[in-house]
């Protein structure tokens, strides 16, 4: 019997490797020039300007409360498309394309990461290679907390 | 079947369809003996019938069927068009749009039509016997047996060589089952004694019992009818047998009658078709008067957008490489291209633009359902319906109309006694018109009703704690007029005097803004009233003053901004914590959007003043410290999509000529 095979999109972060599904990723960009919107979480860089649509940027390394890294030649903004929300993820880097059978998923062990245990689908065990797969919905999850900052006019 | 795909589509037509009947409704109504109209309207529920009943809309297909036999009566000048029938006609075609309605919002469009079917078979009914009489006759022609010229010869022939020809009529009892069988046991009875010339139903019919317990047969034989009788009697289950010689005159002279008919039946479809080239000429007429249009989602024009804006920005590269390069050809080249570009651009900026008579045309019927209702008289007149506006405030606007136009009827416009003893027309008249001025598009409700009275307003503003009474002799009359927008002026009793004339006015205030519109309203006490709605042409497109803050650059509308200044550092005064400015007379505080957005500072501003963009939500003022101005700039909006909702003090975002993307300030959010 064939098991299912799922293509992922595999990316650095912190020397650690995570996969996002190749369906609900739309493109993978080179890092330019992002637009600072203010008084939103710390981890939203911005907006770009991604062929004519203005797309929000996640930094995930601040997403998952790693230490921030300056951005170099070999960083990236994957694309991500996941229900009606389309958003850039800035990862360390993205090599890759792989095949995960998913029999080699496994739901995720308590202790990993803890920062990054909420975000976590399942851990891809390949050979000796430990891949993250996310759980998209819930990066995607934001708690609207920025704060309502009005100005009395009298 | 698969039909979901074409559900839209029907959506779409259906309405339109049904808004078309209602039009040429109103105007047969006016002309009553026009046919042409009546033609319009039978093809329109004719297209509309055979659409619902493909769809499998039963209800919809059935209402529209009789009512299509109504126009038809009317049509061939059997019934004449009279209020009462067109108040029917009228009703059912609220009963359609309601059943479209329904199935746009993904019901299955089904609905007790009964009571209004058979109010429209009342109308039909009278003049249609006609027709009925001859269906009856159709049905009994068909079960009698017919005869073509071979069988006549046949038949003449057998008659010369002495042969008995019977027509047998064959009655099985009702509670015969196998009725095939039967047939089948009389027609080989009758084989070994004859010849079966002919059967009605046909034998095939009668092979899988396609036929009630009776059946007909001509036949051919040499014995005599009472043995005929027998032959057939001895089989069970046969109910009864007549036998009829076969007349040969009769027969013969029938035919002849059929001829006739049939000649004139040839005859009337000559009629028909010479009708029809003139029906086919006038439809080409209005289809040429219609332009011709394709649908297009809009989502496709978003996006032919995005894409045309970023063929623009690398437009802008290319001209600035050409004139590094100084390369004569290629500037040519890019020159040509910018032109055709700037067309180009244009174009799809306009094909988002819909005449808004695709909202005032609901109208007309509601007026004359309205002032029916109210016992008015009623002209509604309608100016510039041709006004072309940006498909997103179309869609939002229809509303607010309704809402103004209703007021108006129900308040503005007095009774039609009251109108004449005030020496008035007895027809009120109400005004609606659309027309462009600059970048705004203005539409106009006017009436020349009772006008406003500045007391009982003033009277119901103090009653609802909207002003007090200290404020109320102050105001001027515009302001008096503009307190019935006030969110709790209106109240829940239902008013019928002129101080009712606040119901819901606050919510269409408050649409028309969130539209970045304006409303006001203007009344001469006897005259009548006009409330005037100014509309942005378009919600994508706006224009807007371009500032720095440090390093970034924000947009702020233009509709918003009253004006710029530069305010020396030593005008800036202190008023509870609060930095405030005084300008024009008026203490303005100011907002240090550096601050506000807390932009990462790199250098310090050391001159001596500030750049303040003064800007206003309704009679409130805000000064927003700015680091510079870059000028004022027609932009594109763009919504920062599903995933940063409620950004504050930010509507949206745009993309600048160099491909970065600059926000947009909000400032309604920033003023409170």
């Amino acid at each position: 019997m064939m098991s299912q095979v799922e293509k992922v999109i595999v990316f650095d972060l912190n020397n650690e490797e995570y996969g996002i599904p190749v369906k609900n990723v739309k493109s993978i960009e080179k890092i330019q020039f992002i637009t600072r919107v203010p008084k939103v979480n710390n981890f939203v860089k911005g907006v770009i300007n991604l062929r004519g649509v203005v797309t929000p940027i996640i930094d995930l390394r601040l997403r998952f409360n790693l230490e921030e890294k300056e951005y170099n030649e070999r960083t990236r903004i994957i694309i991500v498309t996941f229900e009606d929300k389309e958003v850039g993820f800035i990862v360390d880097s993205a090599n890759d394309v792989i095949d995960i059978p998913n029999d080699c998923v496994e739901s995720a062990p308590e202790v990993v990461g803890e920062q990054v245990h909420d975000y976590i689908e399942g851990i891809a065990k390949l050979d000796k290679r430990l891949l993250i797969i996310l759980d998209l919905e819930k990066v995607l999850d934001i708690n609207d907390d920025a704060e309502m900052n009005v100005v009395e006019v009298k | 079947m698969e039909l979901n795909q074409y559900l839209d589509l029907f959506i779409d037509e259906s309405r339109e369809h049904l808004q078309n009947i209602n039009e040429n409704l109103l105007e047969l109504e006016k002309e009553p003996t026009n046919l042409a109209i009546v033609n319009e309207i039978f093809r329109s529920a004719h297209t509309l019938k055979g659409m619902s009943a493909t769809m499998g809309y039963e209800d919809l297909a059935n209402l529209t069927h009789q009512m299509e036999n109504v126009l038809d009566a009317i049509r061939n000048n059997k019934i004449s068009v009279s209020s009462s029938i067109l108040d029917v006609v009228f009703q059912s075609i609220d009963d359609l749009e309601a059943m479209v309605e329904s199935i746009s919002t993904g019901g299955d469009g089904k609905r007790d039509v009964k009571e209004i079917v058979l109010k429209l078979a009342a109308i039909e009914k009278g003049t249609e016997f006609v027709e009925e009489t001859i269906e009856v006759k159709n049905e009994s022609d068909q079960l009698t047996l017919r005869y073509d010229e071979y069988d006549y010869t046949v038949i003449e022939q057998s008659v010369d060589q002495g042969f008995n020809v019977f027509e047998i009529k064959v009655e099985l009892t009702a509670s015969c089952i196998l009725k095939a069988a039967r047939s089948f046991m009389v027609f080989e009875s009758l084989e070994q004694n004859g010849e079966i010339l002919k059967s009605n139903p046909s034998v095939d019919k009668l092979e899988t019992e396609q036929f009630d317990a009776v059946f007909y047969v001509t036949f051919i034989t040499k014995i005599d009818k009472s043995e005929v009788k027998n032959v057939i009697m001895k089989i069970s289950e046969i109910h009864n047998v007549e036998i009829t010689s076969f007349d040969l005159n009769r027969i013969k002279q029938e035919s002849e009658q059929k001829e006739v008919m049939n000649e004139i039946a040839a005859a009337k479809k000559e009629v028909a078709v010479t009708v029809a080239p003139e029906n086919e000429q006038k439809n080409k007429a209005t289809a040429q008067s219609n332009s011709k249009t394709i649908r297009v989602n809009i989502e496709r024009l978003d996006i032919l957008m995005n894409l045309f804006e970023e063929l623009v920005i690398d437009r802008g590269r290319l001209e600035q490489i050409s004139r590094d390069l100084s390369h004569g050809e290629l500037q040519e080249t890019v020159e040509r291209m910018t032109r055709v570009s700037s067309d180009l651009q244009s174009i799809i900026l306009n094909m988002r633009m819909v005449p808004i008579d695709t909202v005032f045309n609901r109208f007309p019927r509601m007026v004359r359902q309205l002032s029916k209702d109210l016992n008015k008289k009623i002209d509604l007149q309608i100016i510039g319906a041709e006004t072309e506006l940006d498909r997103t405030v179309i869609d939002e606007i229809g509303d607010p109309l309704v809402h103004l136009i209703r007021n108006a009827l129900d308040h503005g416009i007095e009774k039609p006694e009251v109108r004449v003893s005030k020496g008035k027309p007895e027809t009120g008249t109400v005004e609606l018109k659309a027309f462009h001025s600059g970048n705004h598009v203005f539409i106009e409700v006017k009436e020349d009703g009772a006008g406003i009275s500045r007391e009982k307003v003033l009277e119901k503003a103090i009653k609802n704690k909207i002003v007090t009474e200290q404020q109320a002799s102050t105001l001027t009359d515009k302001q008096v007029f503009e307190l019935i927008f006030a969110s709790g002026f209106s109240t829940a009793e239902v008013l019928s005097d002129i101080s009712g004339r606040g119901v819901g006015l606050d919510v269409v205030k408050s649409k028309i803004e969130s539209l970045g519109g304006t409303v006001s309203v203007d009344s001469i006490l006897g005259h009548g009233t006009t409330f005037s709605v100014q509309l942005p042409l378009t919600l994508s497109i706006i224009s807007v003053m371009l500032v720095e803050l440090q390093k970034e650059k924000y947009a702020i509308p233009l509709s918003s901004i009253i004006e710029t200044a530069f305010i020396k550092k030593t005008d800036i005064m202190s008023a509870h914590n609060q930095k405030v400015i005084d300008f024009r007379g008026k203490v303005v505080p100011l907002l240090f959007l550096n601050d506000l957005f807390n932009v990462p500072v790199e250098s310090d501003n050391n001159t001596d003043g500030i750049s303040v963009v003064i800007v206003r939500k309704g009679d409130k003022l805000a000064g927003l410290v700015v680091d510079s101005f870059i000028g004022q700039q027609e932009i594109v909006l763009k919504s920062l999509g599903n995933y940063l909702t409620n950004v504050f003090a930010i509507s949206g975002a745009t993309i600048l000529g160099d491909g970065q993307v600059a926000l947009i300030l909000d400032c309604n959010a920033l003023i409170k």
